[in-house]
């Protein structure tokens, strides 16, 4: 198939998905419990798209992940509250975690492994005791209240998150699969397999991975300024290392390298979460384990950095007809 | 005079916070040393053995001697945990790329303090731990220019924490320095593949290095819990993480930089409290962390290893 077929196909695709899914939310054919569930899995995918770009295609583990989307969500947050428009609210948004991100970007150069994924950790926990020490700010430790939605008419405000949040995962999908098979993304991935022989190779170690850091935690905030609207009440609490780590679980689970494993590991863990409540308090004790099981039996995660693409099902179904003619 | 004696208060404050980061950061920077791991639930040990201590208190009631019965209960029985960690979640991964062990020992940490929240007679809130009645002793007095008195003064339960600190720290050096097992310890470090060929038992030699770093994260559990009297699950996660940091500060590997790391961040965290902001003394303590870690990555005491193509 052409390159330009696909894209069309693929456009098509994501266009139907729209349209249907805001005439399902906005005529309420979709309960709110459902839907809600389908833009909280799309915000994580988000979040946890961003991470597997920084930890499973560049090889640097980070810790601190929910800092980033912290600093998205609480300056969204701030600005909307000031009656700014969300998507003027979300260019600053973008540009704090970016530069929030390039910061942490420049230890990388330097450190290694455990010890940078201590310091993003580090980092983490610096910007999370930043939200709770100004108060006057970010509402402190009780939390930051009544944040707008979209627009103050339900029905409108759904139809306009749904659209928004997907609408900014598909960008997302499209922007990180693209650099990915880019001679950059190519480059990022040379890093992660083994820094020396890539840099012999002229791979420009500092602009890779200060790069990578940087757009990662450019991603990170743009599901945190999601959050501000979708949840209209943020809690530093919901930014520090445990959250974190709810994200390196995804893309354990998923497959590190894996976008398409993410998403599903994202929404699968997301509606797992649900369906387990009968659990009770059992329920936090199945995700380490399954950190835990993943690692000693499949490190390599659900996909194991294979990809679903659309030639995935296609090829299949060619495969799959001709087996049939000639049976 | 009333500032210096502030300063002075916080930095009895501080050498005692720090005495137990010295305990808990030995644990980690012996396990890193080893292993090549950081042992993130190493800080729920300290949980653990808090809570073995609390219930057996609860039982036997407090003084001195169950105090004591106490520590040395929980320094057995959580060694027990410290080693199953070891045996069935990391000693699988040894071989494995570090990123995979790291992940399990972040996914070990989240499970211990979970199943503690989930076990019925744990649960989430939070229990006021025993302590003995203790008095205070006045190090230093004097009146200030109002006439008000300012003291410096040093609790029993601190001058606890430094004896029991000491004594600890002292076998600890002592079994490293001194004893076969000691010396087959540093060799490990030093040569995992070569102390194997030697005939080392380096599988033994890994559990031994696990099993008494956790009971010295008990001990510090228990003085933590004495001197902050208030336990729950989460309560391991700071004091670990700042330990960590107190290794990585010391040098990680080094047993004399771990001491060093824990009363250096003991002080900066009790003197940010006292004159900065109390809460902004765990954005102190990782701010020191990433400047160590920028300007010195090898830490104070560490020794820089080159990486070898």
């Amino acid at each position: 198939m052409k390159t330009s077929q696909k894209f069309f196909l693929l456009f098509g695709l994501v266009f139907a998905f729209l349209v249907v899914f805001s005439i399902l939310v906005y005529f309420r054919i979709l309960d709110r419990y459902f839907s809600r569930l389908l833009l909280w899995g799309a915000i994580q995918s988000i979040i946890a798209i961003s991470l597997n770009l920084i930890t499973g295609f560049t090889g640097q583990l980070s810790l601190g992940q929910a800092g980033f989307v912290g600093l998205g969500a609480y300056t969204t947050a701030i600005l909307t509250t000031q009656g700014w428009p969300f998507l003027f609210a979300l260019l600053p948004s973008l540009a704090i975690a970016g530069l929030a991100g390039f910061l942490v970007g420049w230890p990388s150069l330097r450190l290694r492994g455990d010890y940078l994924a201590i310091m993003t950790l580090g980092f983490g926990e610096i910007i999370r005791s930043l939200i709770i020490n100004l108060p006057d700010l970010t509402g402190g430790a009780s939390g930051f209240k009544d944040i707008p939605g979209f627009h103050p008419d339900g029905d409108l405000n759904r139809l306009f998150l749904f659209l928004g949040i997907f609408i900014s995962f598909f960008l997302v999908l499209f922007l990180v699969v693209n650099l990915i098979r880019s001679s950059y993304g190519r480059a990022i991935i040379s890093v992660r397999e083994d820094e020396i022989a890539a840099r012999s190779m002229g791979v420009d170690i500092q602009l890779v991975k200060i790069g990578a850091f940087t757009l990662s935690a450019l991603i990170a905030g743009w599901g945190g300024a999601l959050q501000a609207p979708f949840l209209n009440y943020l809690a530093p609490s919901s930014y520090d290392f445990l959250k974190s780590v709810d994200f390196v679980v995804i893309i354990v689970l998923g497959g590190m390298g894996s976008i398409t494993g993410t998403i599903l590991a994202a929404f699968g863990l997301t509606y797992l979460q649900e369906w387990l409540r009968f659990l009770g308090d059992y329920r936090m004790v199945i995700y380490p384990l399954l950190m835990i099981l993943m690692m000693l039996f499949r490190p390599q995660g659900l996909m194991g950095g294979r990809e679903w693409t659309l030639e995935t099902f296609i090829r299949k179904k060619i495969s799959d007809s001709k087996v049939g003619n000639h049976g | 005079m009333t500032l210096l004696a502030q300063v002075l208060q916080q930095v009895v404050n501080g050498l005692a916070l720090g005495s137990i980061y010295a305990l808990i950061s030995l644990g980690y920077t012996m396990v890193y040393g080893i292993v090549r791991l950081i042992n993130f639930a190493h800080g729920d040990l300290l949980t653990i053995g808090a809570f073995i201590a609390y219930f057996f208190i609860l039982a036997v009631g407090i003084n001195p001697i169950t105090l004591t019965l106490a520590m040395v209960l929980a320094m057995v029985i959580t060694p027990l945990f410290g080693y199953s960690l070891e045996r069935f979640a990391y000693r699988p991964l040894r071989e494995a790329p570090r990123i995979n062990s790291l992940i399990t020992a972040i996914g070990a940490s989240i499970l211990i303090e979970n199943g503690l929240r989930v076990i019925p007679f744990i649960g989430t809130e939070f229990r006021r731990f025993p302590t003995l009645t203790l008095n205070q002793w006045v190090l230093m007095q004097n009146l200030d220019e109002h006439g008000q008195i300012i003291k410096v003064t040093v609790s029993q339960t601190q001058l606890l924490v430094f004896a029991v600190a000491a004594l600890l720290m002292l076998v600890l050096v002592l079994i490293v320095d001194k004893t076969k097992t000691g010396k087959a310890m540093r060799a490990t470090s030093y040569d995992m593949k070569a102390a194997a060929l030697m005939g080392i038992n380096v599988n033994r030699i890994v559990s031994i290095t696990f099993i008494i770093g956790s009971a010295l994260a008990a001990a510090a559990g228990i003085l933590f819990a004495s001197s902050y009297p208030q336990i729950e699950p989460y309560m391991g996660i700071m004091p670990g993480l700042k330990a960590f940091v107190a290794a990585v500060l010391g040098g990680i590997g080094s047993i004399p930089g771990a001491m060093l790391g824990g009363l250096i961040l003991g002080l900066a965290e009790t003197l940010t409290k006292g004159f900065i902001s109390s809460q902004l003394s765990d954005a102190v303590v990782f701010l020191i962390l990433i400047i160590i870690l920028m300007v010195r990555p090898s830490g104070l005491l560490g020794q820089t290893i080159k990486e070898k193509v």
